[in-house]
């Protein structure tokens, strides 16, 4: 049991100090990167939590899509960071306070018995041909298909905001008009013109 | 010594902590808040997991599936109004956005 712990401990406080970085980090690049480190911690915790199909939905998911798709943007965007860093010092203290008193509270909440081994004890592990995937999959599309069927309709909706935001029309773009260019006729490009014949 | 369940709620409040915090310091970056936002997620998401293990419940892993896709969806459309507002006001300052006055 004691490898899981060591596991446990070494994952959770990586996860931690990348999530302290991502919300200090000066250059919104960096932070991005520590943000797909925290993901990355944490789906080796969900792994230790037997969600397999979870854990690697995350890193998929995430770090493969959601996180790319942050990267492209802090990219492209020419961002003058010193004008958004400036309060940074400012609301330090109270933000620390906030954090602290935040954690304080869902800590004094925790600090009971009923999440300790005693009231709830650890499952025991599940057998080697147990398939996480498997069982999601059973509950997922049958008690749960009319939520997973509002869920693709929902990404829908994501898909067509985002190219319906992003899509713009530039006026001095020039481009073709192929119905126009096949239906031209020979008057309305041809002009045969008489004139007196040239001398050199 | 084995793992309990307040070992991972109490990660998960730290997390959660840290994002709060994230959202209070970098007030001004919009890149930075969206980011702090999925932090949030993140922690949320580990509670429903602690504990669909926990109770042995494949339900909060259900949850976490649909939670999952809907800050996918979020993400999307919070870039794509970030890059629309990069183009009108070549800012993402927080503080520039005060145009509708509300």
């Amino acid at each position: 049991m004691w490898i899981e712990t060591v596991v446990f401990y070494f994952f959770a406080t990586l996860t931690v100090l990348s999530a302290i970085s991502v919300i200090t980090m000066r250059n919104p690049v960096h932070a991005a990167l520590f943000l797909v480190l925290t993901f990355f911690s944490t789906a080796f915790l969900w792994m230790l939590l037997e969600a397999e199909f979870l854990a690697i939905t995350l890193v998929l998911v995430y770090v493969g899509a959601v996180m790319v798709l942050f990267l492209f943007v802090v990219m492209m965007l020419d961002i003058n960071i010193a004008v958004l860093r400036e309060g940074f010092i400012k609301f330090l203290p109270v933000g620390i306070a906030l954090a602290l008193v935040m954690f304080g509270l869902i800590y004094y909440a925790l600090s009971g018995d009923q999440f300790s081994l005693q009231a709830m004890a650890d499952p025991p592990p599940k057998a080697a041909d147990y398939s996480n995937t498997k069982a999601l999959g059973a509950v997922l599309y049958t008690d749960y298909v009319f939520a997973f069927e509002v869920a693709a309709v929902i990404l829908l909706v994501a898909i067509i905001a985002a190219i319906a935001l992003t899509m713009r029309k530039r006026p001095e773009t020039k481009y073709q008009n192929p119905s126009d260019q096949i239906r031209v006729k020979k008057q309305d490009r041809l002009r045969v013109i008489k004139m007196e014949a040239e001398k050199e | 010594m084995s793992l309990a369940l307040t070992h991972y709620l109490v990660l998960a409040a730290l997390l959660f902590s840290i994002s709060i915090a994230g959202i209070i310091i970098n007030r001004k970056n919009l890149i930075i808040l969206l980011m702090s936002i999925e932090l949030m997620l993140l922690s949320v998401n580990i509670n429903f997991i602690a504990f669909s293990h926990y109770l042995d419940d494949l339900a909060g892993q259900v949850f976490v599936f649909f939670i999952l896709t809907v800050a996918a969806a979020e993400a999307a459309i919070g870039l794509a109004i970030l890059v629309v507002l990069f183009r009108n006001r070549q800012s993402i300052n927080v503080a520039d956005i005060n145009e509708m006055k509300g």
